[in-house]
């Protein structure tokens, strides 16, 4: 699985677009496994760099969202609360959150696509 | 995004273990074993899968991590009987039942299905995490009778085959005639070319099936595994993990151990009293069931189901419509056959009755939920 070079990456498995759309990692939607939940925050909520703003879950296990970047919510992606299962289908394609970044220079500090694939797949290695 | 993983120092491997990895399966520490919690969707598996599976059609099990202890000689019934809350004496030659190893407080050393292979020759299978706990506690509680008592764990790599197409699978690789093998009984007979294998139309999914107990080696284990699954193709066969060994148990209100039974849960509380027979004269924690019947129970196993948005999970707390904590979640997940969220839970008496209405705590807020009938599932007659 390639990681598209369009956006940047979290050591907790998310993604992030100039624009500051998010979703979580291929790699994230594979070790989770059937998908069957997602919570999102609400538009106009306020998440931060590194805090948790929402929660996926699967069959077996929850998982805490975190956000790359400081930013408000500007759009949800509803379509996710009916089926959650898109994320297992196309992780890179389906968009969790939109957010208005509150300094773009933010995601600077995030890894680059190849950079992101060489630490998923060392952390799928343990 | 982050998932909490423990890698415990010491894990034990069942002799598919290798078979697992190669087909790619997510495997987990469970227990103290290193087992698949789920096989890739690249090769049409996961959870949801797996379950739909066995629902549906057939899944195959690794469920080696069991454990067995047999319990041979000529005062081995009174052994059993000293042992077992159930009343072995009714089983006939090649019938099992399911039954409990109590402590003298009535709480739970382990659930256990019994199985009678002869004359005096019993099998007690029991769960992977309390093997060694189980094998002490038999042993010890048994040096006053005349019987042999033996943990056969390691001899056996033993395989469920569970769904409603199970008999017809396994029937392809057998010469014992399965249809006449009832629910809970066993037959001997040669299986993939062994000859004299225990088959039991017994499991863990609440539908219909078949466990298989052959030579734990690794060669002959991984080629009766192979052999299941290519005479499975025809039937859409999947290889199934412990995520879905899990779902599927639940929607059946199948309790576990560490979960719905513990040593700090008597046998009224978890429901499982028709399985007490009290009409023994003697066994181990039998006076003090006695005692709690009288006295009656202060909580009690209920089935939920999510009306809010929201999926209960171990361990969450169960609180009244004004918030106060009334009980504890054991079991709780997505049920992928009833698509519904569902949980059992332990709650005080006078929120047990059906249609009472509870909140689950999840992430601090209490979510709506309602006490339904159990089992979730059960399976269809047969017509």
């Amino acid at each position: 699985m390639s990681y598209p070079p369009d956006r940047k990456y979290t050591k907790e498995h998310e993604w992030i677009t100039a624009e500051g759309t998010i979703g979580i990692t291929n790699y994230a939607q594979e070790s989770l496994g059937d998908i069957v939940f997602v919570d999102l925050p609400k538009v106009g909520a306020e998440i931060t760099a590194g805090k948790t703003f929402g929660t996926v879950e699967s069959v077996k296990a929850v998982s805490d969202l975190y956000a790359p970047a400081s930013g408000t919510v500007t759009a949800v992606n509803g379509d996710l609360a009916t089926s959650p299962e898109k994320v297992n289908k196309d992780a890179h394609g389906s968009w969790m959150v939109k957010v208005k970044l509150k300094d773009p220079a933010e995601l600077n500090a995030l890894l680059s696509a190849a950079d992101y694939e060489k630490f998923a797949s060392e952390e799928a290695g343990h | 995004m982050s998932a909490a993983e423990a890698a415990p120092p010491l894990v034990r491997k069942t002799a598919l273990n290798a078979v697992h990895r190669s087909m790619g399966a997510k495997m987990v520490e469970f227990n103290g074993w290193d087992m698949p919690v789920e096989y890739p969707a690249a090769i049409g598996c996961g959870i949801i899968n797996e379950h739909m599976a066995v629902r549906t059609g057939v899944g195959i099990f690794d469920v080696s991590h069991m454990g067995d202890i047999r319990l041979a000689g000529p005062e081995a019934l009174a052994a059993v009987q000293h042992l077992s809350m159930n009343d072995a004496a009714r089983l006939a030659i090649g019938q099992a039942q399911y039954s409990a190893l109590l402590y003298p407080q009535g709480t739970f050393v382990d659930d256990v299905i019994v199985h009678r292979l002869g004359e005096d020759d019993y099998l007690l299978v029991i769960n992977a995490g309390t093997r060694e706990k189980d094998f002490s506690w038999v042993h010890d509680n048994t040096r006053q009778f005349k019987c042999k008592v033996e943990h056969l764990s390691d001899d056996f790599t033993q395989i469920a085959i569970q769904g409603p197409k199970a008999v017809s699978l396994l029937q392809k690789l057998t010469d014992a005639d399965l249809s006449a093998v009832k629910f809970y009984w066993v037959t001997r007979g040669t299986l993939c070319g062994l000859k004299n294998m225990l088959m039991g139309r017994t499991g863990y999914t609440a539908e219909d099936g078949f466990e298989v107990y052959i030579p734990s080696d690794e060669a002959t284990s991984e080629r009766v595994w192979n052999e299941i699954l290519a005479a499975g193709k025809e039937f859409n066969t999947v290889p199934c993990g412990l995520g879905a060994r899990n779902t599927l148990r639940l929607e059946g209100k199948l309790p576990l151990y560490g979960h719905e039974i513990s040593d700090a849960i008597n046998v009224w509380e978890a429901g499982l009293d028709r399985f007490i027979k009290l009409e023994k004269p003697e066994f181990i924690g039998r006076a003090a069931l006695e005692k709690a019947r009288i006295e009656g129970v202060q909580k009690t196993l209920v089935g939920l189901e999510m009306i809010d948005r929201g999926i209960a999970r171990d361990g969450y707390r169960v609180l009244d419509d004004s918030g106060c904590e009334i009980g504890y979640v054991t079991s709780g997940s997505p049920a992928p056959f009833l698509k519904k969220n569902i949980a059992l839970a332990y709650v005080p008496p006078q929120h047990a009755a059906i249609g009472s209405s509870v909140q689950v705590e999840i992430r601090n807020q209490g979510v709506k939920a309602q006490v339904v009938p159990t089992p979730f599932y059960k399976r269809p007659k047969k017509v």
